[in-house]
C-alpha cells in the first residue's frame, strides 16, 4: 500500500521535499504546515512548490541534497545528508556519527 | 435513485444509495462521538465526507498543497517478508527511497518485538550503520513493546490472560507490573543502541496491544530515552482507538490509562516526550466504508485539535477505515487518506 498512500496523499519523498518535511517533524516536532513553511523559507520557494517534482528536482540538484535519478557525481546517502543538515539548521544523528567516525 | 459503489469494512463491494451513505456517515460520527465523548463532525464536514465517498473516479487524492508525510511500521518487513521478494533489508530501504518515493522508512527485524531484538542487537546495529551511509530519507528503527512476550512459558512472569479468567485479579496485576519493568529495560536498551548506530528516530509500534500495562511501559521508556537523548525522534503508534484495561489501575503522571481514546492518548504520549503520535481507529468489518470513515474522521479531528505534536494516522489494513483485508482496495484506501487529511487534519499517515 506504500505507493497508494504516497500517490494519494504523500509529499513524494526525495522526488520533492517529503524527506525534508519529515526531518522537521522529527527534529522539532513541527506539525505539517509549520514544517512546510520552514522548508519553503529555507529554499526560497512557495509552500505550494514543495510538492512539485519538476521544481524540487532542480532545487535538489542545485543544492546537492540528493535526487531521485542516478547521475555521475550526484551526492548519495550521507553526502546529501551533510548538506541537508546545513540547509535545515538541524542535527542529523547519522551525520553526527559519520563525522565522529572520521574524526571531524 | 441510483446506487453508488462503495465497500464494506472487509473490502467487499457495497452498492449504496446517496441516502444510505448519508445515513451511515451520520451514524458513524455519532458512534465515535458517543464513545469518545467528543464532538460529532460538523454539517460542513459531513457534506465534504459525502462528496469524497461518492466521487466517481476509482481513486482520489488530496487537494494540491495538502500532501503530508508518510511514516511506516514494519517498514522493511513489507517487501522482503510480506511480499516475499528476496531482497536485503537495506535494498528495501533504497527501493522505498528511490522507487516508491516514501518520505521516511523504518529498519525492522522479522521478530518485531524489542524483547527479541535484544539478543541480536549487534547485527541490527550493523544493518543500521550500513543503511545510514546510503540512505537520504530519515530512517527509524522500530519494533513492538509486546508485553505479552514476558509471560510464561516464553518469559519470566505469570500470564494475566490465564490469571484473569481464573479470578486471580491481584496476581494478574502483579504480573503486569513486573512485566512493565522488564519491557522498559529492553526498550531502552535496544533504542539506545540503535540511536547510537545512527537511527534518525525510534518507532514504538502497536503501543497498547497488551493493554494499559503495555502503554505504561512504553511511556516510561520514552521518558527515559528523551532524558538520555533529548534530540531523539520518537514515534508512538498506538494499537487501537481504546486502551484496554487489562490491569485497570495504571496511570501515567496522574492520568489513568485504561479507556483512553486517541485525543487523550496523544496527551500522555506528549507528556512522556513523544515527537510523533500514531493514532489508530479500528475498522468494523461488518459496517460500510462511509460509516467507518465517519468514525475515523471524528476521532482524528478531536485528536489533531488536542495535539501539540504531529499526528500520523494509522492506515494499514483494519485501521483508519482501511478494509480488514490483506489486499485493501485502492478506492477505499485513497478515500480514507483524503478524508483523514482534509477533514481530520492529520499531519501524516
Amino acid at each position: 500500500m506504500a505507493i497508494t498512500h504516497e500517490t494519494s496523499a504523500g509529499m513524494g519523498g526525495i522526488r520533492t521535499a517529503g524527506d525534508l518535511a519529515a526531518r522537521m517533524q522529527m527534529s522539532k516536532g513541527m506539525k505539517i504546515n509549520e514544517a512546510k513553511e520552514y522548508i519553503a523559507g529555507k529554499l526560497g520557494i512557495s509552500v505550494f512548490d514543495l510538492s512539485d517534482s519538476t521544481i524540487m528536482n532542480e532545487i535538489r540538484e542545485e543544492r546537492g541534497i540528493g535526487e531521485l535519478m542516478a547521475r555521475p557525481g550526484a551526492p548519495i546517502g550521507i553526502e546529501a545528508k551533510i548538506r541537508i543538515e546545513e540547509l535545515l539548521g538541524i542535527k542529523i544523528n547519522s551525520v553526527g556519527r559519520f563525522k565522529r567516525m572520521i574524526g571531524m | 435513485m441510483g446506487k453508488i459503489f462503495s465497500r464494506y469494512g472487509d473490502g467487499y463491494a457495497a452498492w449504496l444509495t446517496e441516502d444510505e451513505i448519508r445515513r451511515d456517515i451520520e451514524e458513524g460520527t455519532r458512534d465515535a462521538a458517543d464513545r469518545g465523548k467528543i464532538p460529532e463532525l460538523t454539517a460542513e464536514d459531513k457534506e465534504r465526507l459525502l462528496e469524497i465517498c461518492i466521487m466517481p473516479g476509482k481513486n482520489v487524492c488530496v487537494e494540491r498543497g495538502k500532501e503530508v508525510i508518510v511514516t511506516f511500521d514494519a517498514g522493511t518487513l513489507k517487501i522482503p517478508i510480506r511480499n516475499g521478494v528476496p531482497m536485503d533489508r537495506t535494498t528495501a530501504i533504497l527501493t522505498h527511497e528511490k522507487i516508491l518515493c516514501s518520505d521516511t522508512m523504518e529498519l525492522a527485524h522479522v521478530d518485531y518485538s524489542y524483547k527479541q531484538i535484544k539478543s541480536i542487537i549487534s547485527e541490527e546495529k550493523i544493518a543500521m550503520e550500513h543503511a545510514q551511509l546510503n540512505t537520504i530519507i530519515p530512517l527509524f528503527y522500530g519494533a513492538m513493546p509486546n508485553l505479552g512476550l514476558y509471560t510464561k512459558p516464553d518469559g519470566p512472569v505469570g500470564n494475566w490472560s490465564e490469571l484473569l479468567p481464573a479470578g486471580k485479579i491481584a496476581e494478574a496485576r502483579e504480573a503486569q507490573e513486573e512485566a512493565i519493568e522488564h519491557a522498559i529495560k529492553d526498550m531502552v536498551f535496544v533504542a539506545s543502541n540503535m540511536y547510537e548506530a545512527g537511527a534518525d528516530g525510534i518507532n514504538f509500534d502497536t503501543v497498547g496491544a497488551s493493554g494499559d500495562a503495555d502503554v505504561l511501559a512504553t511511556l516510561k521508556a520514552v521518558a527515559i530515552l528523551k532524558e538520555k537523548y533529548p534530540e531523539m525522534a520518537i514515534e508512538t503508534g498506538f494499537a487501537g482507538e481504546f486502551v484496554l484495561g487489562m490491569h485497570g489501575q495504571l496511570a501515567y503522571d496522574g492520568t489513568r490509562l485504561a479507556g483512553l481514546y486517541p485525543h487523550q492518548q496523544v496527551k500522555v504520549a506528549e507528556k512522556a516526550g513523544a515527537t510523533i503520535f500514531g493514532a489508530a481507529v479500528n475498522t468494523n468489518s461488518s459496517m460500510s466504508f462511509p460509516w467507518n470513515i465517519a468514525r475515523v474522521c471524528t476521532f482524528i479531528k478531536a485528536c489533531t485539535e488536542a495535539a501539540s505534536i504531529p499526528v500520523h494516522v494509522d492506515v494499514g489494513m483494519g485501521v483508519g477505515a482501511i478494509p480488514l483485508n490483506n489486499v485493501p482496495p485502492t478506492d477505499a484506501v485513497t478515500r480514507a487518506d483524503k478524508a483523514i487529511i482534509e477533514i481530520g487534519k492529520a499531519d501524516g499517515l
